[in-house]
């Protein structure tokens, strides 16, 4: 009981940063119908963002309080990724055809590599200490039935919740978000009822770009800051994405839960599961409990290919 | 001369190397029907998209004494102009109540409320189904939502493209009503694009003919109704 409990907190704290990421590629998704491959690097700049204000510019020291200097870090972080994704939209993907996808899945192939070489570049790939969002010392945490609820896992889980509440708000009672769904269900058809379609899709870019670079901001502190850190949790958040349905916001979110606990309750239960051999190949055993959410991805895809809440394309002919 | 409200000179567009436009000359007065007919591949659904400037074009079209040749479709529409694409255009994962408000987009009065309500009443089956995705209607329904959505935009100038196309003869009777009682009512002018001649003409002031590409004849619809060479071709004497 306490174990399973214990992972299950520990699935769901890695699954609401999966989930954040996975509901940024759902953003541009909807938006273009395109898979932004450069979405963890981007988010990952956004952390650095972060740290420049947070660390090492000092430019935030006279709040006082460290979580009041991170959180105001975070906050510009988002705004000034939302400016990056803004300016990735207009300049790189803008003049080509939307209709054709394969330029812009280059260009964002492209620009996961180049993101990464610049962070590299200015920042080295030396690992850094991000300050935490929330308390996270080793006593800050309740313990239900024996099992550790760090604050930071309720931070994580109550501020995740609140910035989706915030996207439905924007998506679904807003002009603006109106704007997005209809290009997102009819391109053609919203430029017909009068949509500024390019405006619309440099809102979406803002508001993944933002949303991303919050989840970076959160999972820095437990994985350290580095220009490679979201290279793991990338490939769980398109897993989330697809298992949730590429379109569907909530479903991202739920998908990146789904992910992030299959992921520890596998390695919990699995993780020292020997193939039945004796002597099992090392380099088979770390990696076992990491198929898990890799099955679970293709199980969906294989019954249920829209993803769990993705809008099943019917059209009549 | 009545009041233009649209026109077009000498428009050319193209789809790559393809000329699907030679040179289109057509012009709406306002408050009129006027009907462009024209067989498949005629070029009609290209006007329309060629007018919204959704297509490579050449050539001038003139809205209200405004050269809109060259503006950005969302601007077009700004300008009064709301375009029934063929095949409805509906957000089929919208709801039918939403496809109504962004049909409003361009509008910032406080009487979007009381149209949508309007159209409701007009069509009881659309507001029955007003929580419902647009893509689970029937047809019919659909193009009966197409209208309506881009009556909320309240235009000057209506273009439709074919909507009688797959429609139940019923349904297309219906719809040409209300094509009529929207012109009546509301002064809406309207170019339509058919190949449905008899109710076409029957609701049209005046009347075009497209083939390949160009205007090859006009006249009044009741020049048209007894031109022997469009009964032949259009209206199946």
């Amino acid at each position: 009981m306490q174990l399973l409990l214990q992972r299950i907190f520990d699935g769901v704290s890695d699954g609401a940063v999966y989930a954040s990421i996975a509901v940024a590629l759902v953003l541009i998704f909807k938006a273009t119908t395109l898979i932004n491959f450069a979405q963890g690097e981007m988010a990952m700049f956004g952390a650095f963002f972060a740290y420049i204000f947070a660390v090492q510019s000092g430019i935030l020291d006279f709040l006082g309080n460290q979580y009041l200097i991170i959180w105001v870090a975070a906050i510009i972080a988002m705004v000034l990724s939302a400016g990056v994704g803004i300016t990735i939209e207009r300049t790189l993907t803008r003049p080509f055809d939307p209709e054709d996808h394969l330029p812009v899945v280059l260009i964002t192939l492209g620009l996961f590599l180049g993101i990464n070489a610049i962070a590299g570049i200015i920042w080295n790939y030396q690992a850094r200490v991000m300050p935490a969002m929330f308390p996270n010392g080793s006593d800050d945490k309740v313990v239900i039935f024996g099992a550790r609820l760090f604050y930071d896992t309720i931070g994580t889980i109550v501020t995740l919740g609140v910035v989706l509440y915030i996207l439905f708000i924007i998506l679904n009672k807003t002009k603006m978000g109106l704007a997005f769904r209809a290009v997102s269900a009819n391109v053609e058809s919203a430029r017909l009822v009068g949509v500024r379609t390019g405006r619309v899709l440099s809102f979406g870019w803002a508001l993944a770009s933002a949303f991303g670079a919050l989840g970076a901001v959160i999972v820095a502190p437990r994985i350290t800051l580095q220009p490679s850190m979201m290279a793991a949790i990338v490939i769980y958040a398109f897993a989330a994405a697809a298992v949730g349905g590429l379109d569907s916001v909530g479903g991202a979110a739920i998908g990146g839960m789904i992910v992030g606990l299959t992921k520890s309750l596998g390695n919990g239960y699995l993780g020292s599961w020997h193939f039945g051999l004796e002597h099992p190949p090392l380099e088979f055993l770390p990696a076992t409990p990491l198929l898990i959410p890799v099955l679970i991805l293709l199980a969906v895809l294989w019954f249920k290919p829209s993803g769990l809440f993705g809008t099943k394309r019917i059209e009549r002919v | 001369m009545s009041n233009q409200v649209l026109s077009c000179e000498n428009v050319t567009a193209s789809y790559g190397a393809i000329q699907a436009l030679h040179g289109v000359n057509l012009e709406v007065n306002e408050g009129e029907i006027v009907v462009v007919l024209g067989a498949n591949g005629a070029g009609k659904t290209t006007t329309l998209r060629a007018i919204c400037n959704m297509v490579a074009t050449e050539g001038t079209v003139m809205l209200n004494g405004r050269d809109i040749s060259k503006a950005d479709t969302a601007d077009i529409v700004n300008a009064g102009v709301a375009h029934v694409p063929q095949g409805r255009g509906t957000f089929a994962a919208l709801t039918v109540l939403e496809n109504l408000e962004v049909g409003a987009y361009t509008r910032t009065d406080d009487e979007v409320q009381s149209d949508i309500e309007m159209w409701f009443e007009k069509y009881p089956v659309l507001g029955e189904r007003r929580t419902q995705a647009a893509g689970s209607l029937s047809g019919g329904e659909q193009q009966m939502l197409a209208v309506a959505r881009a009556a909320m935009s309240r235009p000057t100038m209506m273009l439709l493209d074919e909507p009688s196309l797959g429609l139940a003869p019923l349904i297309i009777e219906d719809l040409f009503q209300t094509f009529a009682q929207l012109n009546k009512e509301q002064g809406t002018s309207m170019l339509l694009v058919e190949q449905n001649a008899n109710l076409a003409l029957e609701i049209a002031d005046r009347g075009y003919l497209l083939e390949t590409g160009e205007i090859t004849g006009s006249g009044s619809a009741e020049e048209l109704r007894n031109d022997p060479a469009v009964q032949a071709a259009y209206l199946g004497a």
